[in-house]
């Protein structure tokens, strides 16, 4: 499955004011997400159920990591803390679900609609966290999060410690396809829905003036950028997409329980994150199917050792890909595009 | 719309103090529409200070400051954009990592409007604002000579270039009055003259008044109508700059010394 993608018109050629007028025009970035996106709708036709199910994971995390990447990435505000957002998005549809009996479809909107109230919220005490201290305020945020879903005065919603059962999407009858089919093609297409609309964003005034706090919040106010009203609206849309990620889970799982939201979860997206490639957005879900196999693939390999393999594997994959996968590949293609450039004209 | 008569920006007895130190100590002047003023005086004389008091990032202690009439005062930095204040920095301030359009892009925030929604769904008019927007850059890249690094990152360019991107993006924004915090820093001599024609150019073309802060002597006493000269954080002299040239008291705070036979 192709899931590395280069970023931006990085591969563009040299030809300047040609672009202006060009809105659409084929290149490398195209058709790579064109094939992805045919592997994606074809692989589940081919594959067992398990593996339908896994992929349905790796695109969750992947829309997770998204989240996680339009804080950090684009915006410059680090978090540990998007277990919690992830959980709440999960508890939201599983208590939506389970108590209340309503259709999976809406668990969505109301896992990402709380999610961004809660994160905006969070964003306006972060605004006077750097780094460090933000870091560490979500940090707070990851280790509070499991134990308020376990207190025991919300264990009329939450199930406290035991969790709760999700009853899970079902093909509907009019096509021939498995449940979980189904539920993967249901989270692709959220999650193709959710990164076209994450490129588009970055590519508009909201995505430059986002970007622009991160590379310098001075000059960004200079130009007229309210740092603060987008660092907290950043907050609270990279809270939606990760909450929204954590209800497709809660769906994709079937069950929800307050461990599964731990402080190790807010790392793997960190981690996914910069395997994919800060501040891409294709990136993604490259950090997604690493989180999700690698572990795997380690514990194939020795149960014994595989948080050391696991380790070796991350050092390795920094080490051939220091700008992450998406910057692995934007460097292949640039090589690509300027040996297809000299070649065939100086022979 | 202010009346002709009427000054542009009025700097009215501004006073700044850091903790013990007085950085502006009862500063005025005006600078009427389409002036090129030139602001200049010794090292530590306060026109950084007095710069960054007009762009409010810093807030002064007494006095007040008013853009066509009304006071800038109560508004936050991020608000002084719109109402047609924009500035470049004197060590540069670029979105390093962003190609060159997009900084100068980011330039025109203050005359466009959009939210995370309608960006997010790309609505037909978010394309129709983001044609005006490219229009708007694409002429500015020309004008300053960017076209050919127009999709280079801003961090990988020579310090001439991106002086050159600043004052796009600070154009960008459409600007009634231009605040330059030393834009000739660090450039040689050819480059200095250029820019000096670029800065009437700007003036006489797109119309916009020009506060120019500067070490150059050459570039402002060539370029600027009206001179300005601050020393220890008071305003020593003002004239046209064949004025401010023969002033004493100028004379004394640039050499150091009284020099009776200074040419």
């Amino acid at each position: 499955m192709t899931t590395t993608i280069p970023k931006d018109d990085v591969a563009v050629a040299p030809a300047v004011p040609a672009e202006r007028a060009v809105r659409v025009r084929l290149g490398p970035r195209h058709l790579i997400i064109a094939g992805f996106v045919v592997a994606a709708f074809v692989v589940p036709l081919l594959s067992s159920s398990f593996v339908t199910f896994q992929l349905t994971e790796v695109l969750i995390y992947g829309l997770a990591i998204l989240g996680l990447n339009l804080l950090t990435g684009f915006n410059g505000q680090f978090s540990l803390g998007h277990s919690a957002f992830y959980g709440i998005g999960a508890y939201t549809a599983a208590i939506l679900i389970h108590n209340y009996e309503v259709s999976y479809l809406w668990t969505l909107p109301a896992a990402g609609a709380l999610c961004f109230v809660i994160g905006f919220l969070f964003g306006l005490p972060a605004l006077r966290l750097q780094n460090l201290y933000l870091a560490l305020a979500t940090f707070a945020l990851a280790t509070a999060m499991p134990q308020i879903l376990k207190f025991h005065a919300l264990e009329g919603w939450t199930g406290g410690v035991q969790g709760l059962v999700v009853d899970q999407p079902e093909a509907p009858g009019f096509v021939p396809i498995s449940d979980d089919q189904w539920l993967y093609y249901f989270t692709l297409i959220v999650m193709l829905v959710m990164f076209l609309c994450a490129e588009f964003l970055i590519h508009s005034r909201t995505g430059r003036a986002i970007m622009a706090i991160r590379d310098n919040p001075i000059a960004a106010a200079a130009m007229g950028i309210n740092n603060s009203l987008y660092k907290t609206l950043t907050f609270g849309v990279s809270a939606l997409y990760t909450g929204v990620a954590g209800a497709l889970g809660a769906l994709a799982i079937g069950f929800v329980a307050p461990d599964s939201f731990t402080i190790f979860l807010s790392i793997s997206l960190l981690v996914g994150l910069v395997i994919g490639g800060v501040g891409s957005i294709p990136g993604c879900l490259f950090g997604g199917l690493f989180v999700l196999y690698v572990p795997n693939i380690a514990n194939a390999l020795s149960t014994g050792l595989a948080g050391a393999i696991y380790g070796v594997i991350l050092l390795l994959v920094i080490f051939v890909m220091p700008a992450g996968a998406a910057g692995f590949v934007r460097i292949v293609v640039a090589r690509i595009s300027r040996w297809r450039q000299t070649s065939p004209e100086e022979s | 719309m202010a009346a002709a008569t009427d000054p542009l920006l009025d700097v009215r007895d501004i006073a700044l103090r850091f903790g013990g130190i007085v950085a502006l100590d009862g500063v005025s002047f005006t600078i009427d529409e389409g002036q090129i003023l030139g602001l200049i005086g010794p090292n530590g004389a306060g026109k950084t200070t007095l710069f960054n008091c007009v762009s409010r990032l810093y807030t002064p202690n007494r006095g007040d400051i008013l853009f066509e009439g009304r006071s800038t005062l109560r508004r936050p930095a991020h608000r002084i954009a719109e109402i047609g204040i924009a500035r470049t920095f004197q060590n540069l301030a670029l979105f390093g990592p962003q190609s060159v359009l997009d900084n100068v892009r980011i330039g025109a925030h203050a005359k466009s409007r959009s939210d995370f929604i309608s960006d997010g769904l790309r609505l037909p008019w978010v394309l129709r604002q983001e044609a005006r927007t490219n229009e708007i850059t694409w002429s500015l890249l020309k004008l300053l000579d960017l076209e050919s690094v127009a999709h280079r990152s801003a961090d990988g360019l020579p310090l001439g270039t991106r002086k050159r991107v600043e004052l796009a993006r600070a154009l960008a924004a459409q600007p009634k009055l231009l605040l330059l915090d030393e834009p000739a820093g660090g450039l040689n001599h050819g480059d200095v003259g250029e820019l000096g024609t670029l800065i009437r150019r700007i003036r006489d073309e797109r119309h916009v008044t020009v506060l120019l802060v500067e070490h150059h002597m050459n570039l402002v006493m060539s370029v600027a109508d009206k001179v300005v000269v601050l020393d220890f954080g008071r305003k020593i002299a003002e004239g046209t700059p064949a004025e401010v040239q023969r002033n004493e008291d100028v004379i004394r705070a640039y050499l150091g010394t009284t020099r009776e036979h200074a040419a």
